[in-house]
């Protein structure tokens, strides 16, 4: 055979370099989680909101425009809870403060524990809805059958887009017993 | 030892020229000498056998799919089942059929169509064969196992992957990673040969087109093999430790997973059509009797391409909820694509243009891969539009875009490489009456199963449900006859190669009038070594670029 001795010299060269672009491409998948958390966290682009409270924006509250808050709630993730809004739309003016209620029931006869993970859309909206306080901070205990209520404070800030008038706040319910099992929440 | 040929990489200082003339003498006899084969050519045709037998399994499948669907109302089989079917159908058509076939050419024809003895790595091209068999082994015992096999779809969406799939896939989550290192290995040799092993006096610009595109696949193969391996090891540390890279229960996010997966995706369906560029590239100048028209276009509309399929991956993602301003890059880069695409398909009509063309079995179906591709490019270019897509999304219709790019697309661009170099692999013409029923039928049989999806999309079909609305059941009947008429026609495929495996119409070297390139120069069959010693190349009377 013929492969001179100047080939095989290329040859181990071009195997070095691809392999080197090969463990490149590996770091860059592993930086691109959290890349792509830093990116969200900076824009709200996948509509996840803060996970501890915030202050209030000092912008000055902005009268002439409304914006429809709507809270949905979904549960049915195996957590034998129910969640509802008892506010289920709030009209706000950006920077205006303002308060929703949501009741939260065990409907089984055992003791747990589980988490409201909030997501906002449009999500452009995401960086713009600030929560004073919220039960989603935390996760939540309840006895067998016991039912709280638990209040969202927020504020819609006045840097909301124009174009969006109707922000809709999604919160699902999960079994946190799990989550903690297997090794907790990512915050 | 047959690993003796391996002295290249691995034992810098040993081998030279007469050891070489030995291996062949102390060859294992039998199964082993397939099982330990470094020779090109044996594994290029055991990927391609490899391929082949896949093709039918998965073939299998798409039937029992189509069977199910021949009928509104559950008939054969239970949802649960009919699941899988979708989903192993898609992984194995894709990992296992389509990308092993072109690496099967690349084995065969690179080495010779460059005038390399061999691969750069020849022992680590053994390796990479052997494991597909172990991947899609362990991928299709997992049907056996409880709980059925994985039944989320080839694109394996979390958290249906993760919270909500069966047991069995870790298992799966083992045989993408046993593929894709398979896919990479591939990649790293074929880089190496053929930025190595060139025959002396010929420059990447003279190299046929189908080395020039195997070269740019090998890199995207590089580039996005190492991020699906992550987006599964991700899968597998969510479901087996505790982690939350896609459960929002633990605040991870599901639409991560849809952007790393299409990041790897997209460039994935380039990999499974720029190699069938390539042969189309070589099939047609040969066939009209012209080079090829445009061959430095060719170059640069196959690398831009590739490069542009970084940045299109989100159209697979536009009703996620992207912001519209994402949502417009991604429109305007996915149209972008069609731009290099066009040039293509122009290129090879203007070689046909004014050509003295015969209609052999090669030249008709990569006459029927530029005329069924385009209808798929066209589609893609529907779906591409964010509104229109907002409705087209999840249905049919994206069925029967992407297999109008993938079967008259890449399938029949293998199979028309397949005609085009049985002579060269066999020594004999494959049946040219038996080739034409293969082609015709084939022709029928995938416009008459992918066409009336076009319709039962756009009416609302939606992709990967065993049951339907009674408005959709004529088309899906029809459908399912195609499906069936196409299924069987390739056993026609079977019986040619047999055939000519056997015997018939001898072929000399240069078995078409038109042909050019360095494989032509060598008997056929191509003797077991080739080119130990460089063959000459003057770029001046064998370039495919010459003026
Ligand atoms: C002109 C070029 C093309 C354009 C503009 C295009 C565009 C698109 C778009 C927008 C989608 C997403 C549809 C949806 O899910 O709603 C799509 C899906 C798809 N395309 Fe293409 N495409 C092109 C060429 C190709 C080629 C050459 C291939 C493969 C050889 C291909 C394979 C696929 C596959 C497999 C899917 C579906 C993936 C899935 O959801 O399972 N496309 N295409
Ligand atoms: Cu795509």
């Amino acid at each position: 055979m013929s492969k001179s001795q100047s080939s095989d010299e290329g040859v181990k060269r071009t195997v070095r370099t691809t392999v080197w672009a090969l463990l490149g491409m590996v770091l860059f998948t592993i930086a691109l989680v959290p890349l792509y958390d830093v990116f969200c966290e900076v824009t709200g682009l996948n509509g996840k909101t803060a996970t501890s409270a915030q202050v209030m924006s000092a912008q000055e509250r902005d009268d002439t425009r409304w914006v429809r808050v709507q809270l949905v709630t979904r549960s049915g993730t195996g957590l034998p809870w129910r969640l509802e809004a008892l506010d289920q739309v709030i009209a706000v003016h950006p920077g205006e403060i303002a308060q929703a209620r949501f009741r939260f029931t065990n409907t089984s006869d055992v003791r747990s524990s589980g988490r409201a993970v909030p997501s906002v859309s449009p999500s452009q909206g995401a960086r713009h809805f600030r929560k004073m306080e919220c039960f989603c901070f935390q996760e939540q205990w309840l006895e067998g059958g016991e039912s709280i209520e638990l209040p969202l404070v927020f504020q819609v800030d006045p840097a909301l887009p124009a174009d969006i008038q109707t922000l809709t706040l999604a919160y699902t319910l999960y079994p946190m017993s799990e989550v903690v099992a297997q090794g907790g929440y990512r915050e | 030892m047959a690993s003796e040929s391996t002295h290249a990489v691995l034992q810098p200082n040993v081998g030279t020229a007469e050891q070489h003339g030995h291996h062949s003498a102390q060859m294992p006899t039998g199964i082993m000498r397939w099982v330990l084969t470094t020779n090109h050519k044996e594994i290029g045709s055991l990927y391609l056998l490899f391929s082949l037998l896949m093709l039918f399994v998965g073939g299998t499948m798409a039937l029992v799919i189509r069977a199910e669907l021949f009928q509104p109302g559950l008939q054969y089989v239970q949802p649960e089942f009919f699941n899988q079917m979708t989903t192993m159908h898609g992984l194995i058509m894709v990992f296992g059929a389509i990308m092993p076939a072109f690496v099967g050419l690349a084995n065969w024809m690179i080495p010779m169509q460059i005038g390399a003895p061999d691969m750069a790595l020849p022992r680590l091209n053994n390796f990479s064969f052997w494991l597909l068999p172990v991947a899609f082994g362990i991928l299709l015992s997992t049907l056996l196992m409880e709980g059925g096999g994985p039944n989320f779809g080839w694109t394996f969406y979390a958290p249906l992957s993760t919270t909500y799939a069966p047991p069995s896939t870790s298992f799966f989550i083992m045989s993408i990673h046993l593929a894709g290192i398979s896919s990479i290995l591939g990649a790293i040799n074929i880089i190496a040969t053929i930025l190595n092993l060139r025959t002396p006096g010929m420059r990447l610009m003279d190299m046929s087109l189908f080395v020039w595109t195997w070269l740019i696949t090998a890199f995207l193969l590089i580039a996005v093999m190492p991020v699906l391996a992550g987006v599964v090891t991700m899968m597998l540390l969510d479901i087996n430790f505790g982690t939350s890279f896609f459960d929002a229960a633990g605040g991870g996010d599901p639409v991560l997973f849809q952007h790393l997966f299409w990041f790897f995706g997209h460039p994935e369906v380039y990999i499974m059509i720029l190699p069938a560029f390539g042969i189309v590239s070589l099939i047609v100048p040969t066939f009209a009797r012209k080079r090829l028209f445009g061959y430095a276009s060719m170059v640069y509309a196959t690398a831009s391409i590739a490069l542009l399929s970084f940045v299109v991956w989100a159209h697979h993602m536009f009703t996620v909820g992207l912001p519209l301003t994402a949502e417009l890059f991604f429109m305007y880069s996915t149209m972008l694509i069609a731009v290099p695409t066009g040039v293509k398909v122009f290129n090879w009509i203007a070689t046909l243009f004014r050509g003295s063309i015969t209609f052999e079995v090669p030249m008709l179906f990569a006459l029927g891969f530029i005329v069924m591709f385009t209808i798929g490019g066209l589609s893609g270019v529907m779906l591409a539009i964010v509104p229109a897509d907002f409705q087209y999304h999840d249905t049919y219709f994206v069925v029967a875009h992407f297999h109008y790019v993938l079967v008259p697309g890449a399938l029949f661009a293998i199979l028309a490489g397949a005609y085009y170099w049985m002579p060269k692999w066999t020594g004999h013409y494959a049946d040219e009456t038996l080739g034409r029923w293969h082609f015709w039928l084939s022709v029928i049989g995938v416009n008459l199963t992918f066409f009336p999806m076009h319709f039962s999309g756009l009416a609302g079909m939606p992709r990967r449900i065993p049951d339907y609305a009674l408005q959709f059941a004529d088309f899906n009947m029809i459908s399912s006859i195609g499906g069936f008429l196409f299924g069987f026609s390739q056993l026609i495929f079977v019986w040619v190669l047999v055939k000519a495996i056997r015997g018939g119409e001898k072929a000399p070297a240069k078995a078409w009038e038109g042909a050019e390139g360095l494989e032509w120069t060598v008997p056929c069959p191509a003797p077991t070594h080739t080119f130990e010693t460089p063959p000459k190349f003057v770029p001046e009377v064998d370039s495919p670029s010459r003026h």
